[in-house]
């Protein structure tokens, strides 16, 4: 009943182009902040912070950058992996390098490199589109992993090849090594998740926003209304790449601690975090969310009734799932492209006007 | 019929092409075209089909760049410039092929439009608060006056992909005006629209040119409506202009007759 949009009439445009037009919206939002930031933290355990809480936010803000290339601006991009490493990479030298320097300089960083990758490898987006830019992305994964690996200078040439994250203070709180507490690291990736979800809200609603969604959408009619296409599209490719620098950061010195490139960057994480983003929905930044939220879910929630309650091996509860993802990106690819978001937003629109459809 | 003929004695020339030549490999699209736009008045290209309209449009807004001849615009001669910078110069359009951006509303296709206005930095973009967001307030009244002007306030969250031709057809001509262009490129705007239609497009090309003294360049193959809104007609054929005037001398003009009014009508 109080989901409405009846009676909740907008005099300007300003409250019109409001990120939560109804007041409904708004207030939810503010209850889920303040679960984010009060309640979680109050019942996180090991567990539910590294299997869940955790990841889900590192591939939220991983799934948001890729969703800014792919979803708004219409590139796509295999090369997530590969990005994410230079993130976590630029991370480790960062904090090697400069041990006094503090932990959110250090991640914004760490993004900015990224960015500056990420818009190199964009540069071929100019002239080839679709899949040619999916295999030249591709490249580009290939070849960062092969680098990271290959040059000794970029973990400090230590003798297993591996990069490990130095305990690290944030106003006086380990957030990065193995005395972190869970909440601590929770903390510091829900802020930002939330401070990225809110810029990745501000760019797409604006000018820049539409000059992507115009690339993608009419790329001839985008030149004529004045877009430079080399600018829309490097733009995406660096604030995507920055997202996904952030992400591959976290990743790297908060959640798992110490990483091999070849094993926590690979192929893989590329093809994760788009179906994260094809199932949340293309071009929806709560979809990011979403999206994150079920690659993150759907195999502790198999594992806990397959393994835990039917007795399954674990082997083929991890084929099951591999089925399961496959099987739902066919469905989605086909049955609703926009992905779990649309699908709250077709539901939304009708609780909308009810009780008065027409 | 004198009040054509006084709008061009003011006016000056605010487009000029010399000599056009534009091939696509063996082809030849345009020979040698010579014609000059006046400011603040309509301009209509006529001809058959494959005469070279579109492509005279098209050298116009710069996606092609013809390899013989003068492009004189607002005073400067154009030396090789991509769309987008002359999009900066002040030249819109619209396509014969609907170009919407299928995947966002109504509105903010118009907003699109306003690209060229809108000047604060990325940084900006991402607070939101402050200039970024007052510089979208701002552009944002200017949309809601085109979207007032053509009628379509009900239609403004609209999805352009679920609408109707002929509304697309008017979405793409807001999106034109949202610049605010100095010239004003329509191709065919009314193909495909039954009367009444027409008769509001009309109506809206001509209240543009009224009011914002925009110039205007069109491609229509409606004889009725062209001898109605234009000032001046030129008309082409194999890629070759054969008349050139006022839409009373084209009308009457034998070479014309021969080859387009006479054969198709
Ligand atoms: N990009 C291109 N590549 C090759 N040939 C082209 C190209 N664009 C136009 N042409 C050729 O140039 C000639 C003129 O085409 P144009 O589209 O300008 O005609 P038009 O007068 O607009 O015709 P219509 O009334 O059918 O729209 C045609 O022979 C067409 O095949
Ligand atoms: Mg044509």
């Amino acid at each position: 009943m109080f989901y409405r949009e009846s009676g909740d009439f907008k005099k300007t445009y300003k409250l019109d182009s409001q990120t939560f037009p109804i007041k409904f919206d708004r207030w939810r939002y503010y209850f889920v902040m303040l679960v984010a930031f009060i309640v979680v933290p109050m019942f996180l355990t090991d567990y539910s912070a590294n299997a869940v809480m955790i990841p889900f936010l590192v591939w939220a803000i991983a799934a948001l950058g890729l969703n800014i290339l792919v979803g708004y601006c219409g590139q796509l991009s295999l090369g997530t992996g590969g990005f994410m490493a230079v993130g976590a990479y630029s991370t480790y030298k960062l904090m090697t390098s400069f041990p006094g320097m503090d932990m959110i300089s250090v991640i914004m960083l760490s993004g900015l490199v990224t960015a500056v990758v990420g818009a190199f490898f964009g540069l071929p987006s100019l002239r080839i589109k679709g899949f040619y830019l999916a295999v030249v992305t591709l490249a580009a994964q290939f070849f960062l992993v092969w680098l990271l690996n290959k040059v000794p200078w970029f973990y400090n040439y230590s003798a297993s090849g591996q990069i490990s994250a130095p305990q690290r203070e944030l106003f006086g709180i380990v957030v990065t090594g193995p005395h972190a507490t869970p909440v601590a690291a929770y903390l510091f990736c829900l802020i930002f998740a939330v401070g990225l979800a809110w810029i990745a809200r501000n760019l797409t609603r604006g000018r820049m926003g539409r000059s992507w969604m115009a690339i993608r959408d009419m790329d001839i009619a985008a030149e004529i209304i004045g877009v430079n296409p080399l600018m829309a599209k490097l733009s995406a490719f660096a604030v995507s790449s920055f997202f996904i620098g952030v992400s591959g950061a976290l990743l790297f010195s908060v959640y798992l601690g110490a990483a091999e490139v070849t094993e926590a960057f690979s192929i893989n994480v590329s093809f994760a975090v788009l179906f994260m983003v094809i199932i949340g929905g293309l071009g929806s930044i709560f979809g990011s969310f979403i999206g994150a939220a079920f690659m993150v879910l759907m195999p502790v929630l198999l594992k806990n009734i397959l393994v835990g309650g039917l007795g399954w091996p674990t082997d083929l509860a991890a084929h099951f799932e591999l089925i399961i993802v496959g099987g739902l990106i066919l469905v989605f690819l086909i049955v609703e492209p926009h992905g779990l978001a649309q699908m709250a937003r077709v539901l939304k629109e009708k609780l909308r006007l009810w009780p008065f459809p027409h | 019929m004198t009040e054509p003929l006084q709008k061009m004695e003011a006016a000056s020339k605010l487009l000029e092409l010399k000599n056009i030549d534009l091939s696509f490999g063996g082809v030849k699209a345009i020979s040698n075209i010579s014609f000059d736009v006046m400011e603040g008045e309509v301009r209509a290209i006529i001809g058959p089909n494959g005469a070279g309209k579109s492509s005279m449009l098209n050298v116009i807004n710069g996606f092609y760049h013809p390899q013989q001849g003068e492009i004189w615009f607002d005073g400067k001669q154009r030396h090789s410039m991509k769309p987008y910078q002359i999009a900066y110069q002040g030249i819109a359009r619209t396509f014969q092929n609907i170009a919407l951006f299928k995947g966002m509303s109504v509105l903010d296709n118009i907003m699109t439009g306003r690209f060229t206005h809108m000047h604060k930095n990325m940084l900006w973009q991402a607070l939101w608060k402050g200039p970024a967001e007052q510089e979208e307030i701002v552009n944002r009244e200017f949309v809601e006056g085109i979207i007032d002007f053509l009628e379509i306030q009900a239609i403004r969250k609209t999805p352009v992909g679920r609408l109707p031709y002929g509304l697309q057809k008017r979405v793409e001509l807001g999106r034109a005006l949202a610049a605010q262009p100095k010239m004003l490129l329509l191709d065919e705007p009314m193909a495909g629209m039954n009367v009444e239609e027409k008769e509001d497009m009309c109506r809206f090309i001509l209240d543009v040119n009224d009011t914002f003294g925009t110039t205007i360049v069109l491609i229509e193959h409606d004889m009725g409506v062209v001898m109605d809104i234009a000032d001046r007609v030129v008309v082409l054929d194999y890629g070759r202009k054969i008349g050139d005037g006022t839409p009373d001398v084209v009308r009457n003009d034998q070479t014309v007759i021969d080859a387009y009014l006479g054969v198709s009508h």
